[in-house]
């Protein structure tokens, strides 16, 4: 993992002591809401439903045990006992005391952590792919690329007022785990001629204009991709339209110039930028890989798995992914229990994974844009006691990519943009389809709900997707299908009109009894919705 | 009726204007008129309320009801939580809201 250097660290403190003032002051009488607004927004704050709500950024996902010791330590002891993992593989806390703050980010930076760009019109958190440098198909680890952008992005003169804020993902395996093509720019790590670079896509967004990004340039080097990105974030700062909140993010640039406009202003600023040296020394580069360096992995472990325990066995089959090393596996921690809410832990399970990540996993572990969290790395041979003590925890639901693994932003129980409740939505139809063989039997099936156009639920991604719109005051859900965030990335469609809560439960379990009776060997819920269109579904639904 | 609320500047708290003062209970909150907007100015710069606004709401037989599920949700508390509303003990709070 990254470690902070002492210039890392000294930017940190020092902004923690800058926002200590800040809200003094405020507290004070000295700034009014509208001059502070933007100082604590900056600082990852903001005014929720019911109380302040701090968002902490997670670069790319990747933790220590320590991180996420303090993690549950701050909100045992500043907030209610819990907090919430989002889609941008952050951490959200929903009930801070303003009073508190300062003293929470301080705390955040004796562990090298920090809520810095996790709001406002800036580069946020680079989000990556949660199996990156155990993942036996990826070209190369992403996270030293996305360490890097992390540094670059970070107070970054230029980019600080962006018209819009602006999301980076970097992923390096054909399998896309990160919904790469839904950012403002997604960066796939490929080899040309052994050599690694990225090909390099933009314009991507869900939102209220959801759009998947374009390919832009099909190889940028390591060595340039600074270069590159400045150009690119040029063109959308010098073009963005900064007149409409709701069409200034780079999705609508690239859409309303056309692709290939936008790719040929790039290539202008990039040759000028190119000749600037801002491109970091190949030491550099480097330097920030070593600390990504494969962790001492045993030989000769055995690849032996006791599944005489029937439960363990299908947590084993559904929660345990392939690792690139021998004897050694990836542990996926769903935090997806079919009575909770969906990317929630409470203290003491977020202090047990810091356990389990020191104990079991070198130290290390990853949150997922899909709210769980990942040992990357366990031995074969402890993962029927890690299971155990999951199970203790709550945390040994077997349902990854089920349609009971869902997505779910934290909406109008929380949330003030909400329009709608997502979270109890959610858990009608976990518990609906509750039953282990029902799941099974439907297989991968992606289900994201938002609460609000937002799309922080990711609906437009979802093979079923859900959208809460307000109707004169009453919740209201429209229903998608096909939609995908993975390398097959595609929008979802409105199925038609909307409907009540119990309403788009049933509605789900007719548009998957329409699968059940549809689909042919093999084919997941999104292939057969592709073979066999939207109509059949509909007819379901509205017939 | 008219009624204001806004969150308590330092805490956070949802509050709701009592008459005399900012209540946790909406059930407490006055009928504001057409005051509502200064209120809610003089309030803010006396550093008690930050983001204060007026809302319709209506007196039925259990209280305060203010006209919104945003800002019933705001009155109880997150609904998937009934443990951390202003009714803990009642497992079915969650209903009022819709």
């Amino acid at each position: 993992m990254y470690r902070y250097d002492s210039y890392d660290q000294s930017i940190v403190d020092a902004r923690v002591e800058e926002f200590r003032d800040q809200t003094q002051r405020r507290l004070a009488g000295a700034l009014t809401e509208d001059q502070f607004k933007p100082l604590r927004l900056m600082n990852g704050l903001y005014l929720q439903l019911h109380a302040y709500m701090l968002r902490v950024a997670i670069p790319y996902g990747t933790l220590s045990g320590t991180q996420m010791r303090k993690l549950g330590e701050i909100a045992g002891k500043y907030d209610k006992g819990y907090a919430h993992f989002t889609t941008r593989q952050n951490l959200q806390y929903n009930w801070i005391k303003l009073a508190d703050a300062p003293d929470i980010l301080a705390e955040l930076a004796t562990v090298e952590m920090h809520a810095i760009q996790t709001s406002g019109n800036c580069i946020r958190n680079i989000s990556s792919d949660q199996y990156a440098g155990v993942s036996a198909d990826e070209v190369a680890d992403p996270r030293p690329w996305a360490e890097l952008l992390r540094q670059w992005s970070s107070f970054h003169p230029e980019f600080t007022y962006l018209p819009r804020k602006f999301k980076i993902a970097v992923i390096a395996s054909d399998d896309d785990r990160a919904a790469m093509r839904l950012h403002d720019i997604g960066l796939k790590l490929v080899e040309r001629d052994g050599v690694v670079g990225a090909e390099v896509y933009a314009g991507g967004g869900m939102g209220r204009t959801p759009m998947v990004a374009p390919l832009i340039r099909d190889f940028v080097a390591e060595d340039e991709i600074i270069s590159y990105l400045e150009a690119c974030l040029r063109v959308y700062n010098r073009y963005g339209r900064r007149d409409n909140k709701y069409k200034a993010r780079i999705k609508i640039l690239v859409h309303e110039i056309g692709v290939e406009e936008y790719k040929r202003q790039v290539e202008e600023e990039f040759a000028h930028m190119r000749t600037l040296g801002l491109n970091p020394p190949v030491e550099e580069l480097a330097r920030i890989r070593a600390f990504f360096a494969p962790p001492a992995y045993e030989t000769d472990l055995s690849d032996t798995i006791d599944r005489s325990d029937r439960a363990f066995a299908l947590w084993l089959d559904r929660q345990v992914a392939a690792h690139k090393a021998p004897g050694y596996a990836i542990v996926n921690i769903s935090l997806k229990p079919i009575d909770g809410i969906p990317g929630d832990a409470s203290a003491e399970q977020m202090a047990l994974v810091a356990d389990l990540a020191e104990s079991y996993s070198f130290d290390e572990l990853r949150v997922t844009h899909a709210q769980n969290l990942v040992l990357p790395h366990v031995q074969k041979a402890d993962l029927f006691a890690i299971w155990q003590k999951l199970v203790a925890a709550g945390l040994a639901e077997a349902n990854l990519d089920l349609i009971t693994d869902i997505i779910a932003c934290p909406g109008l129980d929380y949330c003030a943009l909400a329009n709608a409740r997502s979270i109890p939505l959610a858990q009608k139809i976990a518990a609906r389809f509750a039953d282990a063989e029902r799941q099974a039997d439907l297989g991968e099936l992606k289900l994201k709900i938002s609460g609000c156009i937002n799309a922080c639920g990711h609906h437009h991604a979802g093979h079923i997707g859900i959208l809460g719109v307000d109707r004169r005051g009453v919740e209201n859900f429209q229903l998608l299908l096909g939609g995908s965030g993975a390398e097959d990335a595609s929008l979802g469609q409105i199925t038609g009109p909307g409907f009540s809560e119990d309403g788009v439960v049933d509605a789900i379990e007719k548009v998957t009894d329409i699968y059940l009776a549809e689909r042919t060997d093999g084919e997941r819920f999104l292939d057969t919705y592709r073979r066999i269109g939207m109509t059949p579904f509909k007819e379901a639904i509205y017939g | 009726m008219k009624i204001l609320t806004g969150n308590d500047l330092a805490s956070g708290d949802v509050i709701w204007w009592a008459g005399d003062g900012w209540s946790r209970q909406v059930g407490d909150a006055a009928d504001v008129g057409a005051q509502g907007d200064e209120l809610a100015r003089a309030e803010e710069a006396a550093l008690r309320v930050v983001g204060a606004y007026v809302i319709d709401a209506t007196i039925t037989d259990d209280g305060v009801r203010p006209a919104h599920i945003k800002d019933r949700i705001r009155a109880l508390g997150p609904t998937v939580r009934p443990d951390l509303t202003l009714k803990p003990n009642d497992a079915d709070a969650g209903n009022w809201v819709i």
